[in-house]
């Protein structure tokens, strides 16, 4: 088998990724680096993020509100020490993007831009229009390009990580240009590799976030932690679930109900605030599981709109006026003209909850450690214990590019102290990997796009935004079964160069497992808290049993088996969470 | 929730004509005709992941956001390079709608092209910013007014489609031509208030296969499907160019900031 060797490499070429290769070419100049990636950087799912990135700027504001902000939107499932380190951090890393070359929207004065975002106690989110993820990554990785020292396997599936002696090895990988699998010797592996929710049949996520990473950690004997929480998303649009940023918000934008009510102020979010005058934390800036849970509720007592696709709400941005939404919103006014044939600035846009974002992952420590010595992991497939259970907006491209460093220098050191491992054994693992994976061309007999839909389906209806036993156990008996199936799945394609029959069908081996993990974590989570909402007697928030991080861990023969681990909380004792007039009042809402 | 896969309405159906290539297999490329059913919001993306699902699963072609940001899905439909998830499928027709892949690239196979000219061609114009090398900014973040950033803001908006490297002709005629996307890259650094890197980029755009090879044509700020005018870009360092070789006459060792 042709074999590489590198001390990093780095599985995922977006901004987690990319800011982790940058961070160990840096450290250590004379480190091999190497970024594999599934597909060229500038396509990966990080390029997709709209309304921005989170980072404390003026007097007003402080690292301790972010980290408040932060703990109390994930319903203190937040590891505490690892929000403290992000708050400090985030500013200088957005700092550091705009020394590479990133477009920040600016201010009259040519200082940095911020604006409001869902949960944040103070305006503090910084953007680049309403294409911040993009012009992250696409600055990360032309900056990467000035690094000799990084090179880059593009169009390479990575299929498993290579365990040996206790450590990881490598990494198992499919050149989709020349056809051909190839083994990655390596001192370290960074796993960046986004997230799942394609698993969901209406999600905002790309084809490619399949949840790869996750499984294969997963497959070697790393938790994943804290899966049953999974973000909707509170404005995609319906049908095709594509993103209609939070920004909107942020900038002033409303939801109107059927009856063209604020329909917010009834969810413990108001008293409503004048149209124009958006408030942080109040009405349409309230966090996504709390609005996601609203939009349910109007649905559930027929007070949302009927399109085409699905039932909606109105997200109406006429009042902000045509020149404002082509300064600050660009992208949307685009996106809902192509995709809905509405003008914003004088039609509302119909838009409803899509499966967006995994809280959880891979667990690691505050320095993106995973419990396999070697094994690094960042991002969206991290379960680094920054969002407990539900995300606030703009935490997550933060979270990349600060972690991401962590990881990428963590990782220079590891290979830096441990070598790169080179055995027989290593590579007779890797050619039976490779044998395995190869021998699902050309054979089977269930179509693996059925497989696809079930499985989207079965999460879309089991482990959505409202969750009870009796559907969480259905979803489960679903993956089981469509994991029987997917033993028997279809390989049409023999073509060994850019087969995608091939590497979707292993992307979809990926995510059954990361799905069965979700819902039996979900299952055993007897409260609701956060993005996780049951309503089968298990309504409220639950410290005492709870307030603990699930970890499943992999069983080949059956369900994943379920542990639990401690929170760390270091300043900030559980308290209500509350938002709207109630958050001024109660220590959660400051 | 929404079920998506749930029929939309059909508005009709149509005949396409794709263009199929595999490696080994074939000796030459040859079309396959598939009849596709389609609806308000079937774009050309969605059609092929229909065919691919349900007719054929081994039609190879790139795509991931569906929403016109990460430019996989370039392909040439019905003659015109476009994004296949922004074309959609009722505005084209009546059909046979030819899907070809983006022209003046080798095929690697069915829609896929090569790519790593293009990603040479970038690497090679050395897109990133560099510092001031007399008082570079180490901490906190430069000032750049609004003003300063319209010099080069269209050109930050960029996917690197290459659908502007399939409308060129140049590039089909040269094909050492750094070509649009690998220009502008360079000039929208070149163009930034923060970044003193012109002098580094000025011999790669201004040699044999840089920007003289453009004749002008503007093919590829027609195709861009962001807006980024490629064409103008290319104008513009062509004077920065014309602009330093005059310094460099007049005004020795000062040529690399006209």
């Amino acid at each position: 088998m042709r074999t590489l060797r590198a001390d990093v490499v780095v599985v995922g070429g977006g901004g987690a990724g990319l800011r982790a290769a940058i961070a160990a070419a840096t450290a250590r100049p004379d480190a091999d680096v190497l970024v594999i990636s599934k597909v060229y950087p500038m396509r990966s799912h990080t390029v997709a993020a709209e309304g921005g990135s989170a980072g404390v700027v003026g007097d007003d504001d402080s690292v301790e509100q972010h980290f408040a902000d932060t703990v109390s939107g994930g319903d203190w499932l937040c590891d505490q020490d690892v929000v403290e380190y992000f708050v400090e951090h985030a500013t200088e890393e957005m700092q550091q993007l705009e020394r590479w070359g990133c477009p920040w929207s600016r201010t009259d004065d040519g200082a940095v831009a911020v604006r409001r975002f869902g949960g944040m106690s103070r305006p503090r989110t910084w953007y680049a229009a309403d294409k911040t993820g993009f012009h992250m990554l696409h600055t990360l990785f032309q900056t990467s390009l000035k690094h000799g020292s990084v090179r880059r396997l593009d169009e390479h599936l990575v299929l498993d990580l290579v365990v040996d002696d206790g450590r990881v090895a490598g990494v198992l990988t499919y050149d989709q240009r020349d056809g051909l699998p190839v083994l990655v010797e390596a001192g370290a592996v960074v796993m960046a590799t986004g997230g799942a929710s394609r698993m969901y049949a209406q999600n905002t996520n790309g084809a490619i976030v399949t949840g790869d990473g996750m499984a294969m950690a997963y497959r070697a004997g790393v938790a994943l932690r804290d899966m049953e929480f999974v973000q909707y998303h509170p404005t995609g649009l319906p049908g095709s679930g594509i993103l209609i940023t939070e920004g909107c918000r942020g900038e002033g934008g409303i939801l109107l109900n059927a009856d063209g009510r604020r329909y917010l102020q009834d969810y413990a979010l108001g008293p409503e605030t004048p149209v124009g005058s958006p408030q942080n934390k109040y009405m349409e800036l309230g966090p996504r599981d709390r609005l996601s849970q609203a939009f349910w509720h109007e649905q559930q007592a027929g007070r949302t709109v009927r399109t085409p696709r699905g039932d909606a709400v109105h997200l109406d941005l006429t009042h902000l006026g045509r020149e404002l939404l082509h300064a600050r919103l660009p992208l949307i006014c685009e996106l809902a003209e192509q995709y809905m044939g509405i003008d914003p600035a004088v039609a509302p846009i119909p838009v409803c909850p899509t499966a967006h974002y995994t809280m959880g992952g891979i667990e690691t420590d505050v320095t993106t450690q995973t419990s396999l010595p070697g094994l690094f992991a960042v991002g969206e497939c991290a379960s680094s214990g920054l969002h407990g259970a539900n995300r606030l907006g703009s935490n997550s491209l933060a979270e990349l590019v600060v972690l991401g460093k962590v990881a990428g220098e963590r990782a220079a050191d590891f290979a830096s102290s441990g070598g790169v491992p080179s055995t027989a054994q290593v590579r007779r693992t890797a050619e039976s990997a490779a044998h395995d994976r190869l021998s699902l061309m050309g054979r089977g007999t269930e179509p693996p796009s059925q497989i696809r839909d079930e499985l989207g389906r079965a999460m879309d209806g089991g482990v959505g935004i409202f969750r009870t036993r009796e559907g969480m156990t259905a979803t489960a008996q679903t993956v089981a079964e469509l994991k029987a199936r997917y033993a028997e799945v279809r390989v049409v394609d023999t073509c060994p160069v850019y087969n995608t029959d091939w590497a979707t069908t292993v992307e979809l081996g990926a995510m059954l497992d990361v799905a069965e993990a979700t819902v039996h974590s979900a299952l055993a989570r007897e409260e609701s808290r956060g993005s996780h909402q049951r309503l089968d007697g298990f309504g409220e928030r639950d410290d005492e049993r709870f307030l603990r991080h699930s970890q499943a861990w992999f069983d080949p023969a059956g369900p994943p088996r379920l542990t639990y681990a401690p929170v760390t909380i270091t300043t900030s004792p559980p308290a209500s969470r509350s938002y709207g007039d109630a958050g001024r009042t109660t220590g959660g809402g400051r | 929730m929404t079920d998506p896969t749930t029929p939309q309405e059909q508005l009709g159906t149509l005949t396409m004509l794709v263009h199929r290539f595999e490696p080994g297999t074939d000796e030459v490329p040859r079309f396959v005709e598939y009849e596709v059913p389609y609806g308000q919001d079937t774009s050309v993306l969605d059609a092929l992941c229909w065919i691919k699902d349900t007719l054929d699963p081994t039609l190879t072609f790139r795509w991931s956001c569906r929403m016109g940001v990460c430019g996989s899905c370039g392909f040439v439909v019905d003659g015109a390079p476009r994004l296949g998830c922004e074309q959609f499928v009722r505005d084209l027709g009546p059909g046979p709608v030819r899907i070809e892949p983006l022209a003046n690239l080798s095929v690697e196979r069915d829609l896929v092209v090569d790519l790593e000219p293009f990603m040479q061609s970038l690497t090679a114009v050395r897109p990133w910013l560099v510092p001031d090398p007399d008082d570079p900014v180490t901490e906190g973040s430069h000032t750049q007014t609004p003003e300063q950033m319209l010099a080069f803001h269209d050109y930050t908006m960029c996917i690197d489609c290459l659908l502007c490297y399939s409308a060129c002709p140049q590039v089909g005629l040269s094909p050492d031509f750094l070509g649009p996307a690998a220009i502008t890259a360079a000039v929208r650094y070149d163009r930034d208030s923060r970044d003193h890197g012109q002098r580094e980029r000025l011999p790669v755009l201004d040699s044999q296969d840089g920007l003289w090879d453009c004749t002008f044509v503007g093919a590829c700020s027609t195709a861009c499907p962001k807006g980024v005018d490629p064409a103008a870009a290319i104008q513009q360092a062509k004077a920065a160019a014309a602009r330093s070789w005059a310094a460099e006459f007049l005004l020795p060792r000062r040529g690399d900031r006209p």
